[in-house]
């Protein structure tokens, strides 16, 4: 067994223990290239379905090129789709850094649809090595009425036995790809031949390395115009991968406080 | 064909352990300095940080990533970093150094190939060095290189380092953990960490980079006997898939499997896979799968898929050494639920055997296990559970205890004392399919947790076999016994009351409460049974009915004692002429000749007496061994 057969293996574990514990839950999907591989774990983990709806946040300022990827791509892997408009700007805290306040649209457009649907959990894509905070997180990770993240006191997690008993009102984030490296995610999209958005793809010296709103969101410079060479340029970067991500870096903890107030 | 670059290698996995303040997470920060592996502008997002707080450079800040933390310096929480070596990839589990928060700890240190185990050279081996050591053993974790930090404190002193790693030394050893390398280093500096210390000339072991290289991946229990627990079946299509991770050993297309706990065995007609070349035709440990069977037999999530050859061990009681992280202590009689694999299932704590003290390893009896301490208890389920000794398979060796909604402790598994109970259950008939659906005195007494028969008192009047059998009843069943007392009282109304007390109404008496004993002791309960029953040839009888579950019980008071006694007047009637045939007086007493128990009432006490049956029980009738 190599190194991506037991990522994939650990990560179809996961999927099917939620899917096991949940009656309702919702897998996110945000076009990138993490949740790609994670709905095609999902259809190895269920056999070439998925058992449950996949939700799209809708912020309205996503790149053309993602709308046309989730339009293709809903038909060709039958997923039930299930698409909310994030609430207005307006409607977000104004004490949140411009950027921060804007990637909050979709962590209070996520809490209308867990609402609204009554979902016990969401699987979402995020990776420890993404994001210093990401890092702390469980694979289940309990969250408060309102979504709210409680990082000092979370539940012990060893030997894959993972909180599956709550108290009513408890929401889950259920994180699949929680141990794998952006490197990973790459090596297993080539092995896997998985299709992504173009903009991951270098043109004229830049590229897409992390994938969010059109204005919050900015290439890194870069030659690499197919995956192998994006997996040869990760072998070597030392750029973090989300430093073209406005919203991490408006001030020391804004993508912490972000993430306690539920963000993914 | 071209290597692998190191890279793309899975990475090994290091937590780092040690007391608070010992200087862990600056050991981690300046390894990915020094082994080039953080990222751009994070030496220097470090610096400002620091010059910000008035520090100097405080390698600890790369992991402190969150503000609460920063501002307690203390490492709040589980964090996974990698770097690389010219050798291979790690990720660092940094383990949290503060008391309170072993089940960090443990959620780290669970699942690492090794250990690095940091000291203060100055302060030396301090209570989280001994306790962490200690988790790390109960983990299974045996590779553990320990870093005697800040040697620059101590103005890199050889003689304080030997004695330092002598301490750490002997405190392992007592665990049977033999440390791959004991190394001095200076975090801060970078001293002894990718390069050798100019600072500390008189050491020529390795550096730590080179003594982790060293180190070896666990590999992934192929070897061991197959153990495909059920994580699901999933009906999606026309396909009936059985889904579960192998967690050790390997099955083919064509295996007859043995399930436990229903012992029903089939074969794998297909191993199911989504998006791959080709058909499968083999599986092993670690891979999630999904298989269908030849036969549609009744399997749900918990059950566990073997080779008939070595299959799990069943049981319904085990022991299991603990680690508590409950916020409710651990207590005798408490219920919890039990998560082994995929199975869940309630257990009840029969007995705390002992509390283990990590600080010199000492031993102590106790009633309960607190927050943060370890101790060895015995578990009790309703019903038989497939598992392993810890030892033997840690896969299906450990499990952790839920209590309400949090999980609250976590065990290892061992089996000393216990039998397996599954060479009474396995069905010899191979003709026996799993529609067969018959509850046996086996699987009541897997479901009672202990075994049934009959103990049948005999004696003479007034040598206590009432008395014996009613305080004996009730100390089991107050002990979760399933266990009933046959005497005059509940016999003569009802089933025997159209008989007198003439020679043959007697031994038709006997001969009734005989069969109405082996009943109940077929349908698993403990019977027990006070009558004189004076005559050899009707215990023969009785014990005819169920040989293999009959135990003769001779309550032994002389009869001048039991004259004495006399507790009804008896004796004085029978003397008097008023009762014929009384037992001793005018008709004969059979003693038995070779009974399984003789329990000498005229010298004992009742407690004594009591104590006597009480243990002849739990070694004949009990869970442990006879």
């Amino acid at each position: 067994m190599n190194h991506l057969d037991a990522l994939e293996a650990q990560s179809v574990y996961i999927l099917r223990e939620a899917y096991n514990k949940f009656d309702r839950m919702g897998i996110l999907w945000s076009l990138g290239k993490d949740s790609n591989v994670m709905l095609w774990l999902a259809r190895k983990a269920f056999f070439g379905h998925v058992p449950f709806p996949t939700l799209f946040c809708d912020t309205g300022k996503k790149f053309p090129e993602m709308y046309a990827f989730q339009k293709r791509y809903k038909d060709e892997w039958g997923i039930n789709l299930i698409v909310r408009d994030c609430p207005p700007i307006e409607e977000i805290d104004p004490t949140l850094p411009p950027a921060a306040r804007s990637a909050a649209r979709k962590t209070e457009g996520l809490k209308r649809i867990i609402a609204e649907l009554d979902m016990q959990a969401v699987v979402a894509g995020i990776r420890r090595d993404e994001q210093a905070t990401r890092a702390k997180e469980r694979v289940f990770s309990p969250r408060g009425e309102n979504a709210e993240w409680d990082f000092r006191d979370q539940p012990p997690e060893f030997w894959d036995q993972f909180k599956t008993d709550f108290a009513p009102g408890t929401h889950i984030r259920v994180h699949p790809l929680l141990h794998w490296t952006e490197l990973d995610i790459w090596l297993y999209i080539q092995r896997e031949r998985i299709p992504v958005v173009d903009l991951y793809f270098a043109k004229d010296g830049k590229r897409y390395r992390s994938l969010g709103d059109v204005d919050i969101t900015f290439p890194v410079d870069s030659d690499a115009d197919t995956v192998e060479k994006i997996i040869a340029e990760l072998r070597e970067t030392k750029v973090a991968e989300r430093s073209g991500r406005a919203m991490d870096h408006e001030a020391e903890d804004a993508f912490e406080r972000l993430r306690s107030a539920g963000y993914m | 064909m071209t290597a692998t670059p190191i890279t793309d290698l899975a990475p090994m996995k290091l937590v780092i352990v040690g007391h608070v303040d010992h200087g862990k997470s600056t050991l981690i920060g300046r390894m990915l300095h020094d082994t080039g592996s953080l990222p751009e502008g994070k030496a220097e997002a470090v610096k400002a940080m620091s010059d910000r707080r008035g520090m100097p450079m405080e390698w600890a800040f790369v992991l402190d990533a969150l503000q609460a933390e920063r501002d307690q310096g203390i490492t709040i929480d589980t964090t996974q970093i990698f770097f690389k070596t010219p050798v291979r990839p790690y990720v660092i589990i940094d383990a949290p150094g503060h008391k309170e928060f072993l089940k960090n700890m443990v959620s780290g240190a669970a699942s690492a190939d090794a250990a690095i185990l940091v000291v203060d050279a100055k302060e030396g081996v301090q209570e989280q060095t001994r306790r962490h050591g200690y988790i790390l053993h109960l983990l299974g974790l045996d590779q553990v290189v320990v870093a005697v930090n800040k040697m620059d404190l101590v103005d890199h002193d050889q003689a304080r380092f030997e004695q330092v790693a002598g301490e750490v030394r002997d405190y392992l050893a007592g665990m049977g953990i033999t440390p791959s390398a004991i190394l001095p280093v200076s975090a801060r500096h970078g001293d002894g960490l990718a390069s050798k210390s100019a600072n500390m000339p008189w050491f020529d072991g390795p550096t730590m980079i080179e003594a982790l290289d060293a180190q070896d991946q666990k590999p992934l229990p192929v070897e061991l006997p197959l153990r495909f627990p059920i994580q699901d079946v999933y009906k999606f299509d026309e396909r009936r898939i059985l889904a579960g991770r192998i967690e050790s050993g390997k099955l083919n297309v064509g295996d007859t499997l043995l399930f436990s706990p229903s012992n029903a065995t089939a074969q794998v007609q297909s191993i199911e896979a989504w998006s791959v070349d080709g058909p499968v035709l083999s599986a092993s440990a670690g891979q999630s799968i999904g298989i269908t069977l030849n036969d549609q037999l009744f399997v749900e999530r918990g059950f566990v898929a073997s080779h008939q050859v070595d299959p799990p061990i069943q049981t319904n009681v085990f022991s299991a050494r603990i680690f508590w992280l409950g916020r409710a202590p651990l207590e005798v009689g408490r219920r919890y639920k039990l998560k082994l694999s995929t199975l869940e299932h309630p257990v009840e704590v029969q007995a705390i055997e002992r509390v283990i003290d990590v600080a010199d390893l000492s031993e102590r009896p106790a009633d309960r296990i607190e927050r943060n301490e370890v101790g060895e208890v015995v578990l009790r389920a309703r019903a038989q559970l497939s598992l392993d000794e810890f030892t033997a398979n840690p896969r299906l060796g450990r499990f952790v205890l839920i209590d309400g909604y949090d999980m609250a402790g976590g065990g290892l598994i061992s089996m000393d004392g216990f039998h397996d109970l599954r060479r009474s259950n396995t069905p010899t008939s191979q003709n026996i399919t799993a529609v067969e659906t018959r509850v046996t005195t086996d699987a009541r007494w897997a479901a009672n947790g202990h075994r049934s028969g009959v103990l049948w008192l005999t004696g003479l009047s007034g040598a206590g076999k009432s008395t014996l059998a009613l305080e004996l009843e009730q100390a089991l069943f107050r002990k979760g016994w399933q266990v009933y007392v046959l005497d005059g009282d509940n016999i003569r109304f009802g089933l025997s009351a159209d008989l007198g007390f003439a020679p043959k109404d007697r031994e038709e008496n006997i001969r009734r409460v005989g069969e109405v004993a082996a009943l109940f002791a077929r349908a698993g309960v403990l019977v027990i049974t006070a009558f004189i029953s004076p005559y050899r040839s009707d215990r023969d009888r009785a014990r005819a009915v169920a040989p293999d579950l009959f135990h003769e019980v001779h309550v032994n008071a002389g009869l001048e004692i039991c004259e004495e006694r006399d507790p009804k007047g008896l004796y004085k009637k029978a003397r008097r002429g008023e009762i014929p045939e009384f037992t001793g007086i005018s008709a004969p007493y059979e003693a038995p000749e070779n009974p399984e128990v003789e329990v000498d009432t005229g010298t004992q006490t009742l407690s004594q007496s009591v104590e006597q049956l009480l243990r002849y029980v739990e070694a004949n009738f009990g869970g442990k061994g006879s």
